[in-house]
């Protein structure tokens, strides 16, 4: 499979891991056995981490608090950020973590049960590692667009049923 | 009754009523039904696109245009049309119109006169045979069959011509079939029209909507842009049918005799449209891009599944419609179109309402998400095989 068949074919993924290996090779106009080799290669290389759901959590009862915290640290030597991400992203209330530029460094999300959960992890844990100069936490209100997908305005069809 | 009985007009009355009319009542009455049968994107305008209207409207653009369009429209289209090797002046070669459609009414009005024949490859969208007629021609179809794959012949065409043959219609890729013309066929019919004098007027409106080739215009060939006149527009490759915007580009002396029809009957254009189509053809490409893929990967699902319930069906290499053959049904392509429609709730357009060799044939449009499109296949899979 040639190099732009293979981000075709992860853009599919991304869309939907549901499809079937021989959709897939339908699509990419491709053999099923060749799909199968390149989904296998990906996720050996780990450019496939996973395969998840979009999950619009607002309409799940009793669904926890998410935050987004702005974290600025200081960098260290040789290492640079890296040594403190990993510090963070171990935590298994983080569920991301990315390097910023801008104001601040890391970007960091956070998921607990409670709003005094995540305070206590910014105030207990993140706050104090080594390092981590300051914190702002942002609480997540409504999600109304993720990872290209929105969330609350399904656009109905609005097309005659039969046009020439 | 009404004052107008026995009053109307005798060119009005000539023309047959819409094949697709009768489905689109039936269809309309049923729940649940997942139709194949519609010829426009199933993805809605692009935002930035829509967002230019808006900001359109906020500024004032209330007004009238120019009678040919915005100026800027006009040059943004002739830079654009420089992608198909085309070069018209945004003078006076280019005319902004509402939809395609307006522009196929508007070159036949302004080319023919009583008694000349225009020549109509068939299967062909359902337009041009009533806009001839209401323009004063005669009607000459030219068969085309599935073994060329739909495509007009060059012994075909040479075939159907007459002393009063004057104008020969391409649709390039074809609604209903899906069919491309090469530059290879075009150089051969572009060789029958200069011989033969015969004006082209070539509807290019799918031509961002290939794959796996590069559309040729016909008006591109040597000798053929002084006897064409090239109709596209925004509804297909940018998603924009219901803006109604089109345009023609044409050698100066035709179009301004299409200029003095349009501003006399439509004057102009409307303005939000003509903005948003301007935003469209300068920051729309990645969209358009983005849609083609999808219709591609659609395309492929199509044809094989349709092979697979046993429909045979020709690979088609544009727009956005398969064609395929359901003669093994042994039923005509009405009564296929109806079946399917009462039994399993699928909607697809009989091949005959494009003209007699669309019989045996039913045009399955792929405008739909890939969810419905699996929903359709297994219902028709249902039909066709328990």
């Amino acid at each position: 499979m040639d190099s732009e068949k293979r981000i075709k074919l992860l853009h599919l993924l991304h869309e939907n891991a549901k499809y079937t290996d021989e959709m897939l090779a339908t699509l990419l106009d491709e053999e099923p056995a060749e799909v199968r080799a390149a989904i296998a290669e990906a996720e050996q290389s780990r450019v496939i981490l996973g395969y998840s759901a979009i999950v619009n959590w607002d309409k799940v009862e009793g669904n926890g608090v998410t935050a987004v915290i702005d974290v600025r640290v200081t960098p260290q030597r040789e290492v640079g950020f890296d040594a403190i991400a990993r510090r963070i992203y171990r935590f298994s209330e983080v569920k991301s973590v990315a390097l910023m530029s801008g104001a601040y460094d890391l970007q960091v999300v956070v998921e607990g049960s409670h709003l005094r959960d995540v305070a206590t992890f910014v105030s207990e844990r993140l706050a104090t590692i080594e390092h981590v100069t300051g914190t702002a936490t942002h609480f997540l209100l409504k999600t109304y667009k993720a990872d290209g997908v929105i969330f609350d305005d399904r656009e109905d069809e609005k097309r005659l049923v039969v046009a020439p | 009754m009404s004052a107008f009985e026995g009053k109307l007009s005798p060119l009005v009355e000539q023309l047959a009523p819409s094949g697709i009319r009768r489905f689109f009542d039936l269809a309309s009455q049923m729940d649940d039904v997942i139709s194949l049968g519609v010829g426009e994107p199933d993805f809605v305008t692009p935002w930035h696109v829509r967002e230019a209207c808006f900001y359109a409207l906020e500024r004032g653009y209330t007004t009238y245009t120019a009678n040919a369009g915005l100026p800027a429209l006009r040059e943004a289209i002739a830079q654009y049309l420089e992608t198909f090797d085309l070069s018209y002046d945004p003078k006076d070669e280019v005319l902004v119109t509402v939809g395609g459609s307006e522009a196929i009414d508007l070159a036949l009005r302004a080319v023919i006169q009583p008694g000349d024949e225009v020549l109509i490859p068939e299967p062909a969208y359902v337009s041009y045979e009533p806009c001839a007629i209401l323009a004063g021609a005669t009607v000459k179809k030219i068969a085309t069959h599935a073994m060329d794959q739909f495509r007009l012949t060059e012994d075909a065409l040479r075939a159907a011509l007459t002393k009063r043959s004057k104008v020969l219609i391409l649709c390039a890729p074809n609604n209903p079939t899906g069919a491309i013309l090469d530059r290879a066929a075009l150089a051969q019919i572009a060789s029958v029209a200069i011989a033969h004098d015969l004006l082209v007027i070539s509807d290019e409106i799918y031509a961002e909507l290939t794959y796996g080739v590069r559309h040729v215009s016909i008006a591109s060939l040597p000798g053929m842009k002084e006897r064409t006149i090239v109709i596209s527009g925004m509804s297909k490759a940018y998603a924009m049918t219901g803006w109604r915007i089109g345009y023609a580009t044409a050698p100066r002396d035709v179009l301004a005799a299409m200029v003095k029809i349009h501003q006399y009957t439509m004057l102009c254009a409307p303005i939000m449209g003509q903005m948003a189509a301007l935003e469209a053809l300068r920051n729309g490409e990645r969209e358009r891009q983005a849609m083609v893929e999808q219709y591609d990967q659609r395309r492929r699902f199509v044809v094989k599944r349709l092979r697979e319930i046993g429909l045979a069906c020709h690979e088609p290499q544009g727009a956005f419609y398969a064609f395929p053959d359901i003669r093994a049904s042994g039923l005509s392509s009405e009564a296929f179109a109806e079946q399917l429609l009462k039994v399993e709730r699928v909607a697809v357009v009989p091949g005959a309402v494009f003209g007699p060799s669309g019989e045996g044939f039913v045009r399955c449009s792929y405008a739909t998400s890939l969810a419905q499109l699996e929903r359709a296949f297994e219902r028709m899979d249902r039909f066709l095989n328990s």
